[in-house]
């Protein structure tokens, strides 16, 4: 219980300054660290022919985050294509096939890194750090240049080709800031400066960092046997991994493999690389806003349902392994998990991990019981508690906006959210929002489980169906985490994925970007003590009872087919037994 | 008069008598025609689930399995969308019978038209009447359509149409030149100029405004639908992507159970409720003799941030009346008051009524007239008034002859200009009286009689009782005053002060009104605007809410959104209350709809499952006697809850002047948690009731 206190705890506390640093940063602020950094990034503008200077409304800002994603996207994929001619190769991997290989490039470039493939089997050096390595950096710094727009447009934005003073006539577009410099500082001054630091603190830790190939070693089993161990520049991977609410690691079992997670120390680290940017960005948002009433009222709704779901997590992975039950056993479930991390880091990992749409893993999913299994999923269901860098911020404004929505019409006003109203055009793209997930993970499960023959679970009744669900919800929710026992890599696991881990990236991003442009141009209403206070308790409350609802209502029956289902199962179980 | 408004505003539509509920009843079934439902999204879906339900009855009993169950299912599913029809046609009969009511004055009216020149050609029935005709209304008939007067003065009898009893004057050339159709006129005889096209009233308007046919969405209706649609959209795909799920484990789910658990799911009770709130709105605006233009206009009233009024007519009676009575020293009061009290005895202007009045208040016995005085009127050379007593010879109370008295009172200056005349002496404390009536908005009167001096009367703007707590209410819906006034800054502030707004723009000319609107919007305010007069026309059609009063003049009327029929200008109150009535409304019956669902997901979705899943019965902790049961009082609930709301649709909710915290955490409170108790308990009674039949 003291260790998962420190972890949450210190994450916050280093939160703090990070958020604030954040938001100077890409306020364009003078700060002590330009003489570093401005001239690095110059250097790139100049390289990729960026022009700094250049305001963006949010089409020309949407336009350029969706086209750097294509573009990316397609060299990802021909590079895993053809993985096979290019250098950094020791161990002779083949190449992809081509849902492979679309599967995994859609899935890096969405920021989920839901693997298909085992890590260290099936990429080359250079897939893994040149391809996979430059995605986990660029693509959170994509989330959170989106968010940065949308938060502009929260408060109006700037006159285009003006000053910030200027105020801008009614219905004209607002300049949003400009994609590519944000982009670059994102990575340039957030992303790398920390993903050095935990590299070389996992690195200090025990983390392999060699671009030599695979170690042989002769076991003491016997002398004619010998063990093949992977390795590579595993520390920076696992670095970025965690930072970038990315997940994808060096190895196919992830932070399971003490290659990749050695120590109590490392797991700890870890732990809070978790969420350590995501809750950054909350401050960084508030500081933004101006607003420090918005700030704590994100943070308590964020916490209050973190703290539920980690509490509920460990009081389950506490209890012995639901296949025990019955049995005399009442050792906690150590069922998938590493006997040097325990339930209790475990379950706190497999929490955290979920909600910020990172997936990375200190334990097998699989294995939880039900009910840390169901805190996995509405974490990612949710998807906005703490959330993705940037991603989980805007679905977390996205819950906002329907909350004043509802709020707003309670206290007899038009929804008013900084003093812009809500009309039917941003209702109308947050109905897209609202049926989108079930549309996608919902569709696709039915689809699934009604094709037997495509499915590929490993168990039958309740936890098969689980296992689907879990697969699409972590897809759409762009965490990548699996449940494990899935056999994913068939051509309609791969393609049903990639579109839905598509549809789960740039919808939710590319929406609330859209309905920040529309709020930006609208007329402006001083704050008055009839208008809605977003700050307030009564508003947190009504948050948190939103998004629980809303997820409630949308997917209780598909649970109540897997986990809960399950869950019932063996409490009945259990108690015939006795 | 005092709070008069805010009681009207409360009025209640009157109840519907046996014939209209019998007539709604029949609207709502022709409502079910599938053209009219498509309408409202969601209980479109429930009307395709009856169909679908209504079906599998069939099938059932043709293949001579038992249908019980699922006829059972079809028919609560007609009687929800039945009563959600049923909502919509009971507001709108309570709309038609307030405009019917209000209409009916008008029918079978005659109206003689005039020529070009003036002469009546022929007498028309009314509703052959268009735009631009001019008729003749001379006392003792009735207007025949709504328009202007174009010559002449009449009194008028508008109590067909405001309810109002007393006759008010309408004369050509004024702020007050408008007239309704329906009205009598009691005196004077007027030419009137058509203004509108027979079936194009305002109050033609306002009747389509609440006929369902005609009616169109207002914004934030149609926000709120389509967020409904999105939710009912999400549910859909809930509930079928359950038959591959459960098909996965080998297990079939009953058809009409998974229709159940989509009707109850999705957002029936304010899906059913939504047109009739909206309808009901403008029944209260009418019921508060506001005719609006459109919905949007009663909608965006709750929103106003900045309310500018006129001081003259709205916030003081617009005459100045006589407040206090200020000797110079060295003179009684009883003096002053005899001089001034002669000086009006036959002045027929309201100063000179209200220093007869308030000379008789403070105890003074008022004399009857000799019948040789002579009375000369205010004049703009003179600019004085006076009356002047020839000299008589002691006849009356014992005193000994008078001389010839003369008595006048005007302005400071015109009054020391006539004062030469008979060498008087000006007291050296006159001018400090003056200025003190002038620094506290007054007007100051100086009175004198051919002897002396004697003092000042104050005449004051008077401030309508009541005035202040209005504004302090729309100061707690948080709506800011501001009175607009064409008094020097000292006048107006001190009326500001005692009327209670929050500022005030003096010296205003009146283009100042219009440039006031666009600096307040350019802040990002709505404004609200009152007015009558023709140079309040562009301000009116500049603000947000332009609410003309009826007797203003037709620029006034066809500018403004909103036309008051009792042409009382505080009666922006309503307004505000009525517009955000309409939105919480929304909001709370929305929220109740939503927390509904999570007590009726726990009848449902073990119902669904039990037979072929017998673990998921550990989830009906309501203990529910049967599926069936559970699934058939689940959706009674989901059905009668939409008639047991339509009084709360109708009257809108609650609206108390609270901090908008408090009102949301009410709302939460009652609607919230409220929605997430009840059914719980709802259902399990009639589960209870229920079983012996099961």
């Amino acid at each position: 219980m003291l260790e998962i206190t420190l972890i949450v705890g210190a994450s916050l506390i280093l939160a703090w300054p990070l958020g604030i640093y954040m938001a100077r940063i890409f306020s364009a602020q003078p700060h002590a660290s330009d003489r570093i950094f401005l001239p690095i990034e110059k250097t790139l503008y100049r390289l990729l022919g960026i022009n700094a200077a250049r305001g963006m409304n949010w089409k020309t800002y949407g336009s350029a985050f969706l086209l750097s994603n294509f573009l990316l996207f397609i060299a990802v994929f021909l590079l895993f294509l053809f993985q096979h001619r290019l250098p950094l190769n020791p161990d002779g991997i083949g190449p992809l096939s081509w849902d492979l290989a679309l599967h995994t490039a859609v899935s890096f470039i969405t920021n989920t890194n839901q693997q298909h493939y085992s890590g260290q089997a099936q990429l080359s050096y250079f897939s893994q750090s040149v391809a996979i390595v430059t995605l986990q950096f660029v693509t959170p710094a994509m989330g959170l240049a989106i968010c940065l727009a949308v938060l502009r447009g929260l408060l109006g934005g700037k006159k285009l080709g003006g000053n910030n003073k200027d105020t801008a006539a009614e219905g004209e577009e607002r300049d949003l800031g400009n994609y590519y410099v944000d982009v670059t500082r994102a990575v340039v001054r957030v992303l790398i400066p920390a993903a050095a630091i935990l590299a070389l603190l996992l690195t200090w830790q025990g983390v392999p960092s060699t671009y030599a190939g695979a170690a042989t070693v002769t076991t003491l089993e016997s002398a004619s046997v010998e063990q093949t161990i992977p390795r590579g520049p595993v520390a920076a991977m696992v670095a970025i991994k965690q930072l970038g609410t990315n997940g994808g690691g060096w190895f196919g079992p992830n932070s399971t493999n003490p290659l990749e997670n050695p120590t109590p120390l490392s797991n700890a680290l870890e732990t809070m690389a978790l969420v350590l940017i995501p809750m950054a960005v909350v401050f960084m948002a508030g500081y933004l806003l101006r607003s420090r009433r918005f700030t704590l009222m994100s943070l308590a709704a964020m916490g209050i349902l973190s703290i539920a779901c980690i509490s509920a997590s460990v009081y389950s992975e506490r209890q012995p392994n639901a296949a025990f039950s019955g049995l005399s056993a009442t050792d906690v479930n150590m069922e998938g998990k590493e006997v040097r991390f325990g339930a209790d880091a475990s379950a706190l990992w497999a929490t955290l991990t979920t909600q910020t749409s990172n997936g990375s893993v200190n334990a097998m999913h699989d294995s939880l019981n039900p009910i840390a299994g169901l805190v996995t999923r509405a974490g990612m269901l949710i998807n906005a508690i703490w959330g993705g860098i940037g991603c989980g911020f805007v679905n977390f404004m996205v819950y906002v906006w329907i909350t004043v929505f509802l709020a707003g019409l309670m206290i007899g006003r038009t929804p008013e959210i900084f003093g812009r109203k809500l009309e039917t055009p941003e209702i109308r793209l947050l109905g897209v929002l609202i049926v989108l997930p079930s549309l996608c993970i919902l569709g696709l499960t039915a689809i699934t489980l009604a094709i037997p023959s495509i499915t590929g679970t490993s168990n039958p009744g309740f936890h098969g169906i689980s296992q689907v669900i879990y697969e699409y919800v972590s897809a759409f929710a762009n965490n990548g985490s699996g449940f494990e026992g899935l056999s994913d890599n068939t051509p309609w696991w791969n393609l049903s994925t990639s579109l839905c881990l598509a549809l789960g990236r740039y919808l939710p991003l590319f929406i609330p970007l859209m309905i920040a442009g529309y709020l930006a141009r609208k007329r402006v209403a001083p704050e008055s003590s009839a208008s809605l206070n977003i700050g307030s308790t009564t508003f947190c409350l009504t948050l948190v009872t939103v998004i629980l609802l809303l997820n409630f209502l949308s997917f209780l029956p598909s649970m109540v087919l897997g986990p809960i289902g399950e869950a019932l199962q063996l409490a009945q179980h259990s108690g015939a037994a006795k | 008069m005092k709070n008069s408004t805010i009681k009207k505003s409360q009025k209640t539509a009157p109840a519907l008598d046996q014939n209209q509920i019998v007539a709604a009843c029949r609207i709502a079934v022709t409502k079910l025609d599938p053209r009219s439902a498509s309408k409202n999204p969601v209980m479109f879906v429930v009307l395709i689930g009856t169909l679908l339900s209504a079906g599998i009855t069939l099938q059932r009993a043709f293949a001579g399995a038992s249908f019980g169950f699922e006829l059972t299912c079809a028919l609560i599913l007609l009687f929800t969308v039945w009563f959600a029809n049923l909502a919509e046609a009971i507001a709108e009969a309570h709309g038609r019978g307030q405009a019917t009511s209000l209409r009916s004055a008008r029918r079978d009216l005659m109206a003689e038209r005039l020529d070009n020149h003036g002469r009546i050609t022929k007498t028309i029935p009314a509703t052959e009447l268009r735009k631009g005709d001019k008729v003749l209304v001379s006392a003792g008939n009735y207007v025949p359509a709504d328009g202007e007067i174009i010559e002449g003065v009449a009194s008028i009898n508008e109590s067909a149409v405001t309810g109002e009893s007393a006759p008010v004057l309408r004369e050509a050339g004024t702020d007050h030149s408008g007239v309704i159709g329906g009205t009598k006129v009691l005196s004077g005889e007027i030419v009137v100029a058509i203004t509108t096209e027979p079936g194009e009233s305002f109050l033609d308007r306002m009747i389509g405004l609440v006929e369902g046919a005609k009616r169109q969405k207002t914004p934030n209706e149609l926000a709120l639908t389509v967020l409904l649609a999105a939710l009912t959209l999400v549910f859909l795909i809930a509930v079928a992507s359950l038959p591959a799920m459960a098909g996965f484990m080998g297990v079939n789910l009953d058809n009409t159970m998974l229709i159940a658990l989509l009707v109850c799911l999705i957002p029936t009770t304010i899906g059913g409720l939504l047109p009739a709130i909206g309808i009901a709105g403008m029944n209260r605006a009418l019921a508060a003799n506001i005719v609006a233009k459109s919905g949007k206009a009663v909608e965006v009233a709750g929103d106003i941030d900045t309310l500018m009024l006129d001081k003259t007519g709205t916030i003081t009676f617009g005459d100045r009346q006589a407040t206090r009575f200020l000797p110079v020293a060295g003179t009684s009061e009883q003096d002053l008051l005899e001089a001034a009290v002669y000086s009006s005895l036959q002045d027929p202007t309201p100063e000179g009524k209200s220093i007869l009045k308030l000379a008789e208040n403070r105890g003074f016995q008022l004399p009857s007239l000799p019948s040789d005085a002579v009375f000369s009127p205010f004049s703009a050379e003179t600019r004085l008034s006076g009356l002047s007593l020839p000299a008589s010879d002691g006849q009356t109370e014992g005193e000994q002859g008078k001389s010839a008295r003369e008595f006048v009172k005007g302005a400071g200056t015109a009054v020391s200009r006539w004062a030469e005349g008979y060498d008087l002496f000006v007291p050296g404390s006159l001018q400090g009286l003056i200025n003190q009536v002038a620094q506290t908005g007054g007007t100051p009167l100086v009175v004198a009689s051919n002897t002396a001096i004697l003092g000042v009367v104050a005449l004051s703007d008077v401030i309508k009782p009541g005035i202040a707590e209005r504004f302090a209410r729309l100061r707690a819906l948080g709506v800011r005053t501001i009175m607009v006034t064409g008094d020097n800054p000292i006048t107006a502030g001190a009326i500001a002060a005692e009327a209670g707004v929050d500022d005030f723009i003096a010296e205003a000319k009146p283009e100042d009104k219009l440039a006031l609107i666009r600096a307040e919007q350019a802040k990002g305010r709505l404004v609200a605007m009152v007015g009558d007069g023709t140079n309040d026309a562009p301000a009116l059609a500049q603000a947000d809410v332009g609410l003309a009063m009826n007797s203003g003049t037709q620029a006034a009327r066809e500018a403004g959104n909103m036309v008051d029929l009792d042409s009382d200008p505080a009666k922006l109150l309503a307004v505000v209350e009525v517009g955000k009535q309409l939105l919480m409304t929304r909001g709370a019956l929305t929220t109740f709809s939503l927390a509904n669902d999570v007590a009726k997901y726990f009848a449902i979705v073990p119902a669904i499952f039990i037979a072929a899943i017998p673990s998921i019965g550990a989830l009906n902790f309501m203990q529910l006697h049967s599926p069936q049961s559970a699934v058939i009082a689940a959706l009674i609930f989901n059905a009668l809850i939409i008639p047991a709301l339509i009084p709360l649709a109708l009257k809108g909710v609650n609206l108390r002047a609270i901090s908008a915290e408090k009102l949301l955490r009410n709302n939460m409170l009652v609607y919230g948690l409220g929605g997430v108790i009840l059914p719980f308990i709802a259902i399990k009674l009639l589960d209870v009731m229920l079983t012996p039949l099961m």
